[in-house]
């Protein structure tokens, strides 16, 4: 009975705006983001992996080298034995597009976290999410995931994921510079960032860098900053010039593989920026650790 | 060349690890990261027995993804280790000489180290599927609730390791 009502609410709604309204199925979203979990738990983007081989190659340091070497044969035996990267299998964190011509008649957040649940018991993955920081029970299936919405024009509806470690998540940090402290401030806020967690967010990091907005925001220009492609340069050209001038400097610090030396202490850095309050300088720092896993998918919207 | 380290081990080969030396170790090691690290200490505090006698033996920081059928184990790589910084010194004055994780101590954890003439070994962060095939078997003993956190004996075959910080408290870091 309620679906009918729905779905005559959902038909009344595409009638009045006098266009065709459209949808993505709900068990496409659950079946695609259970897909993409178990699969990018056992499975490095070529890209990553192209950048831990150049690493590699250039490493000079022979224990950083041993490392890495480590790092490009663990990859080879989790894709080809069906065994997760890294026992620690994540919390999901989704960055979700909405084309603008979409609709939905179920909740398309429920629907993301029954992919959840679904991949991390198939999948034979770690459940590491708890109900309470304080009870610390297990939620069994390590939802919820962290989700953000955001609008885009068009008929899309794009899903980003990540399964992030909570090592890396560990070791982030956030500050409300002065506007005076300006780039060195941020520079040398970023370098004490990684020089102080060494080893253990398990380097070489992707590092991302939030500077702008406020409080909450700069922490999600922060995350979003290691979703973007490990090869791609930021558009703004501030931004861009940052990014080679922090990689440079970080893989100066002599952290190295697991904080053991070595001028392999970032794979890259990544810097979104956002404009800001007169009176403030917020910058963050995520780090992706070297298991830098992630995926996305587009789905086109079909009419309902 | 990396130096074989047989379970349980004695005080004398045990000291004898020097810091950056690479050992594979065989035999047994018991995993357990911050939740069972609570319980021990809680379970010294009130005077009750301990999951098992620490003599010789490792403690390994790790919670394992879940075994596939007919796998003794998942994915199994090191967490890292400060986290236990304010609990392992109640551990090592019962007996705890032997520990691995990944990632710096607290300088107080290395002066504690000092102290219990104990040793600190890293392994390798992020690489859980290649240490997985180390891993003969895999046997819940204790604190069943904790998932993914309870105390696993593992019987492992050359598991690659590094001594991070010796027992006269050299550290790698």
């Amino acid at each position: 009975m309620l679906n009918i009502i729905q779905n005559l609410y959902f038909n009344v709604i595409i009638i009045m705006r006098g266009e065709i309204m459209l949808t993505v199925p709900k068990d496409e979203v659950v079946s695609s983001i259970k897909d993409m979990i178990i699969e990018t738990t056992k499975t490095l983007d070529k890209s990553v992996v192209d950048a831990l081989v150049f690493a590699y190659e250039n490493e000079e340091n022979k224990l950083a080298k041993n490392i890495l070497d480590k790092i490009i044969e663990n990859q080879k035996i989790a894709k080809e034995e069906d065994i997760p990267l890294c026992q620690d299998t994540g919390l999901v964190v989704c960055f979700v597009e909405v084309g603008r011509k979409l609709m939905f008649d179920y909740d398309l957040r429920e629907a993301i976290n029954e992919g959840v649940h679904d991949g991390y018991i198939d999948g034979y993955l770690r459940k590491s999410i708890v109900k309470h920081p304080f009870n610390r029970i297990n939620t069994l299936d390590n939802t919820p995931a962290i989700i953000h919405f955001d609008f885009i024009p068009g008929d899309k509806l794009i899903i980003h994921l990540a399964p992030k470690g909570g090592g890396s998540e560990n070791m982030s940090t956030l500050k409300m510079l002065s506007p005076t402290d300006g780039r060195d401030g941020v520079i040398d806020f970023v370098l004490k960032t990684i020089k102080e967690a060494g080893g253990k967010p398990c380097p070489p990091l992707i590092v991302g860098v939030g500077i702008g907005g406020n409080f909450e925001h700069v922490a999600y220009l922060a995350k979003k900053a290691i979703f973007r492609p490990i090869d791609d340069e930021a558009i703004v050209e501030e931004d861009r010039l940052l990014e080679k001038e922090l990689l440079e400097k970080i893989n100066k610090l002599n952290v190295g593989p697991m904080g053991l030396g070595g001028k392999t202490t970032a794979l890259a850095v990544k810097v979104n920026s956002a404009p800001c309050h007169i009176a403030s300088l917020p910058v963050a720092v995520n780090l992706q650790c070297h298991s830098a896993r992630k995926k996305e998918v587009t789905f086109i919207g079909k009419e309902a | 060349m990396e130096k074989k380290l047989n379970t349980p081990i004695s005080d004398s080969v045990r000291t004898s690890l020097k810091v950056g030396e690479e050992v594979l170790i065989n035999g047994v090691i018991y995993t357990a990261r911050d939740a069972a690290h609570k319980l021990m200490v809680e379970a010294i505090k009130n005077g009750e027995d301990l999951p098992f006698n620490f003599e010789g033996q490792i403690v390994y920081y790790v919670g394992p993804t879940p075994a596939r059928p007919n796998k003794p184990i998942g994915s199994c790589g090191p967490t890292s280790s400060y986290r236990m910084d304010n609990l392992s010194p109640t551990l090592m004055k019962h007996g705890l000489k032997i520990m691995i994780g990944k990632g710096e101590r607290s300088n107080k954890m290395i002066s504690e180290i000092k102290k219990e003439k104990a040793v600190y070994l890293i392994a390798i962060g992020g690489i859980g599927a290649l240490l997985s095939k180390t891993v003969i078997s895999s046997e819940v003993i204790a604190y069943p609730e904790l998932g993914p956190e309870a105390i696993r004996k593992l019987v492992v075959k050359d598991f690659p390791a590094i001594v991070a910080i010796d027992s006269i408290g050299n550290s790698i870091f």
